[in-house]
């Protein structure tokens, strides 16, 4: 018989959801992971991991996934495949709904929806991606072989993953809004000494055109200059924005268009809802700390159910 | 995705396929990308749910550079709704059950 309401609920399955569902199997809590496609998140967007403890080879975003993933499941992981549309978060049991229409209730949610790359908003960029447009370079970077190549940004991922484009691309342009970057010193050492990296700093893309695909960006500097750069493709890749929009913002006080603040025990203002990983609102968002935080998460549903049963 | 419950396509088979006028989903994977991982189950949920109504197919892209370069394809996961040979729609990206669902139903 199909159950439909669990102690706890984990939503998401990146590397907060899945730590969340390692602790909360191993803990025997009775839950459920709820994910949207298969196990991933953010983190399969990236190339390459380095900085992830315990690999000291470091290992692709999609290999430490699918460790995480066995993992949890070796201790008897529950998941489920489904999408949630809205939330009702307001009573002491949840209620999620799900896009066939169908409820599932808990006692105590982990959110773990995360974030997603946050769109240029230029003209041309709707209208070409996956014809030029692109926001992973990982997916992307080998069908523009001996190509000429634009990323924008200046994080961590920008300038890492321009280097991981230079592995197909002959030149990568990445183009950033100010006169530094803010990517981690040894990301920024790699990129300044790879020869088929160049910069253009001090300028926004304003426009993206090409007809069947990219074929050149606009670029406008800090005083007003505007000119065009010929192109093959644009990978843009200028931070995040949440996954949010399941959740009763206003309940949660979310705050920076939908981020979830907790405090270190990762309680949001709802009693029995945690929110663990990139959904919560912070400085860092590593994969390091998102597991972290989703084991702290599992303890702190703990207590709280605890605390209901006595 | 690489799975055994959505069929495989080569370049060699591909006009012949999507000519039929029973509309046909091709998903454009490759092994090294994680979104095309994460849209696996939906794809495979799909073949089940349209079987008889739409063919679903995946190709793999280092496979068979061919036809995603005929399609201008530059991004994966991509999936292309035909019918009689002709481009209905497509998608680009990890998307959800329900947006596939919409592309599909402009084939039926």
């Amino acid at each position: 018989m199909k159950k439909n309401h669990y102690a706890l609920i984990i939503l998401g399955s990146g590397p907060a959801g899945l730590s969340a569902g390692l602790y909360a199997a191993r803990a025997r809590i009775d839950h459920l992971l709820i994910e949207k496609g298969a196990a991933g998140g953010q983190v399969l967007l990236t190339d390459w991991v380095d900085n992830y403890p315990g690999f000291p080879d470091g290992l692709s975003g999609f290999e430490l996934i699918e460790k995480m993933e066995a993992q949890a499941r070796r201790f008897g992981l529950n998941t489920l495949t489904a999408n949630v549309v809205s939330t009702d978060l307001s009573q002491t049991t949840k209620s999620l709904t799900l896009e066939d229409g169908s409820q599932l209730t808990c006692q105590a949610l982990i959110i773990c929806t995360g974030a997603r790359p946050q769109r240029l908003e230029v003209p041309g960029e709707i209208e070409l991606t996956g014809k030029g447009v692109s926001y992973c370079a990982t997916c992307d970077a080998p069908f523009y072989r001996d190509m000429h190549v634009a990323v924008v940004g200046g994080g961590n991922t920008a300038v890492q993953e321009a280097g991981h484009l230079t592995k197909f691309a002959s030149r990568v342009t990445l183009i950033h809004r100010r006169d530094t970057l803010r990517a981690t010193k040894i990301v920024q050492e790699k990129a300044f000494a790879n020869k088929k990296i160049d910069f253009i700093w001090n300028s926004q893309v304003t426009g993206i055109e090409g007809e069947k695909g990219v074929e050149r960006i606009q670029l406008r500097d800090n005083d007003g200059h505007e000119t065009t750069l010929a192109v093959d493709g644009i990978f843009i890749l200028i931070g995040v924005i949440p996954n949010s929009e399941m959740l009763p913002l206003a309940l949660l006080k979310a705050e920076y268009g939908g981020f979830i603040p907790t405090d270190n025990e990762t309680r949001t203002a709802i009693p029995g809802v945690m929110a663990a990983g990139d959904i919560r609102s912070k400085e860092m968002r590593q994969i390091v700390n998102a597991a972290g935080e989703g084991a702290t998460a599992v303890l702190a549903a703990e207590q709280y159910l605890n605390h209901l049963t006595l | 995705m690489a799975s055994d419950k959505v069929q495989a396509i080569d370049d060699a088979a591909f006009t012949t396929v999507i000519s039929s006028d029973v509309p046909c989903l091709v998903d454009f994977w490759a092994p090294w990308c994680g979104p095309c991982k994460a849209i696996g189950p939906v794809i495979e949920d799909l073949a089940e749910e349209y079987k008889g109504k739409v063919t679903i197919l995946k190709m793999n892209v280092d496979d068979n550079p061919a036809t995603p370069g005929k399609y201008g394809i530059r991004a994966i996961p991509t999936l292309i709704l035909f019918k009689s040979g002709e481009i209905v729609d497509q998608i680009t990206g990890a998307v959800g059950k329900k947006q596939l669902v919409d592309l599909i139903s402009k084939a039926l």
